[in-house]
């Protein structure tokens, strides 16, 4: 009876302290967390809301004279383009080696594959520019759109196929054993009952893999180099978003660092977006395999 | 007659030896109960009747396992097809989550080879939702996710699923183990109708479930057969003391 007393009453003394101090601390760092967030988003906001006219998103940058009346029109059509192009490489070779790894991957070959994606995930990506400045550019002898998706790809592969074979390896085994017991053969157990019911976490992965990729500078610079002007040709020089915040913060003109800071505002937003799209997906996802 | 017949079946997991030498004849029309204590090889050795035991990693087989006198385990043999004749409803209910009721009754013709008009997979899939006991609870919502249902009708959707594929052999491991009392009756009783027109496997540790369903029962002990019989024998007047040291509870 007294057991039972002991443990029903209220947490006291040194215990109660220690939880406390444990959950200010925990608020505190989710605080700074957010403040951080919170202070970024603002000042990016602010600095660079007046930039945001009908001109930025239509026109290409005008005469140095005058440069508030131009736009970037050119840094989103190649950011399209370029992103575009590195996600319908990187995409479907990563979600392969995902199903590769969790699947049928033992042994020393997957292990060899899972080291390499696990440096990549970590390479500095100014690295990735470089090398394929070395293998693309060097050899084409120009500068390309081509050249700086190719170096996103190499940024986004390991995050696609790391973040993919994580959510495939949740699928429960009994889906698979329910799938082979129809005689049903393995590869169309993989392509029709585990990757659909790990699909919001699939996509979840490919968001993620995009948004790094929209933001990445230092791989553009060695490759695609940036262009004033719309070019839609993945052969030439293509200019990005990020290429142009960074070309335009470096000039001493001050309504160029205006248009530098509405290009970030645009990242920031589409970065934002595509995160909270991936968070709802995965949270829905969580829900159904419950 | 017999439909599936175990010959001298030996089944490892890594260095482990699961089962001993096991034989077993299952006859059509008939149900035969694997009964004994956890861990004494059941499971291993009803996934060995259709190939399922070897999808676990490490784990293999020696033996031969006949069904219609034609060995699953020899040369060539697809165990994807094998499956399609000796179908399998595991312990816990596992509709597919991203399917609604109805196809995941169809799936198994969906995702087989050969491509089947829709009218004629939609009979088939409701015809497998009557066998199985599910049409007149599912019948105004089949296009409703499958994880939906309450587990025992998962269950018999499950069963639904196996059938659907049109298999000779119907293995159930522990199919109402984690089910209520109400829908464990259900499954008994769709057992019961089904052996008409298949030949049933199940594995159990309720030994009253055992009694009640099956004609036949093998009991098991540390992944070797002890005795098997006609079940009213194993459990009336059984051979070997063990068997009657289980069947009466005094361990187990």
């Amino acid at each position: 009876m007294t057991d039972v007393a002991a443990i029903l009453e209220p947490v006291r003394g040194v215990r109660r302290a220690k939880d406390l101090a444990f959950r200010s601390f925990l608020w505190v760092c989710v605080g700074l967390a957010l403040t951080a967030l919170g202070v970024i988003t603002v000042y990016v906001v602010a600095k660079g809301f007046s930039a945001l006219s009908v001109n930025f998103f239509t026109k290409e940058p005008t005469a140095p004279s005058h440069p508030q009346d131009g736009g970037i029109l050119q840094s989103f059509i190649g950011t399209g383009i370029i992103v575009g192009i590195a996600a319908l490489i990187a995409i479907p070779l990563g979600l392969l080696t995902a199903v590769y790894l969790a699947e049928y991957g033992k042994g020393r070959l997957a292990s060899a594959i899972r080291l390499v994606s696990e440096v990549l995930l970590s390479t500095p990506s100014i690295v990735a520019g470089a090398f394929i400045w070395a293998l693309v550019v060097v050899a084409f002898g120009n500068f390309s759109a081509l050249a700086g998706a190719l170096a996103l790809v190499v940024l986004m592969w390991p995050i696609v196929a790391r973040a993919t074979e994580e959510v495939l390896r949740l699928v429960p085994q009994e889906l698979r054993e329910g799938s082979y017991a129809l005689g049903v053969p393995r590869w169309k157990t993989i392509m029709r009952i585990v990757v659909p019911t790990a699909g919001a976490g699939i996509l979840t992965a490919v968001m993620l893999a995009v948004a790094r990729a929209l933001g990445e500078t230092a791989p553009l610079l060695l490759t695609s180099l940036g262009n004033d002007h719309v070019n839609t040709n993945p052969m030439r020089p293509m200019d990005a978003v990020p290429l142009r915040v960074y070309a335009d913060a470096r000039t001493p003109v001050e309504a160029l660092h205006n248009i530098a800071w509405g290009g970030a505002i645009v990242l920031l937003a589409t970065v934002l977006l595509l995160s909270i799209g991936a968070r709802v997906l995965s949270a829905r996802q969580q829900k159904r395999l419950a | 007659m017999r439909k599936v017949e175990a010959v001298d079946l030996n089944a490892w997991f890594g260095s482990n030896q699961a089962l001993h030498g096991i034989n077993l004849t299952a006859a059509p029309g008939s149900v035969t109960a694997i009964i004994g204590p956890s861990g004494c090889g059941k499971s291993t050795l009803i996934r060995c009747l259709n190939r399922m035991h070897e999808e676990v990693r490490g784990a293999r087989v020696e033996g031969k396992v006949l069904f219609d006198g034609v060995d699953i385990y020899g040369d060539g043999v697809d165990p994807a097809a094998v499956r399609r004749k000796i179908g399998m409803v595991f312990q816990r209910a596992n509709p597919f989550p991203t399917m609604s009721i109805l196809d995941n009754a169809v799936a198994g013709l969906r995702l087989g080879d050969g491509r089947m008009p829709r009218a004629e997979v939609r009979e088939r899939g409701e015809r497998a939702l009557r066998a199985a006991g599910l049409w007149d609870e599912v019948k105004d919502r089949l296009d409703q996710p499958g994880g939906r249902l309450s587990g025992g009708q998962q269950q018999r959707l499950c069963i639904a699923r196996a059938l659907a594929v049109e298999p000779e052999v119907l293995l159930l491991d522990e199919p109402a183990s984690a089910l209520d009392p109400v829908s464990t009756l259900r499954i008994e009783q769709l057992v019961g109708e089904l052996k008409e027109r298949y030949t049933i496997v199940i594995v159990t540790h309720n030994m009253q479930q055992a009694a009640r369903v099956s004609d036949w029962t093998l009991f098991m002990l540390f992944g070797e057969v002890v005795e098997f019989g006609p079940t009213t024998k194993i459990f009336t007047t059984p051979d070997d003391q063990r068997t009657d040291d289980y069947v009466t509870g005094r361990f187990g």
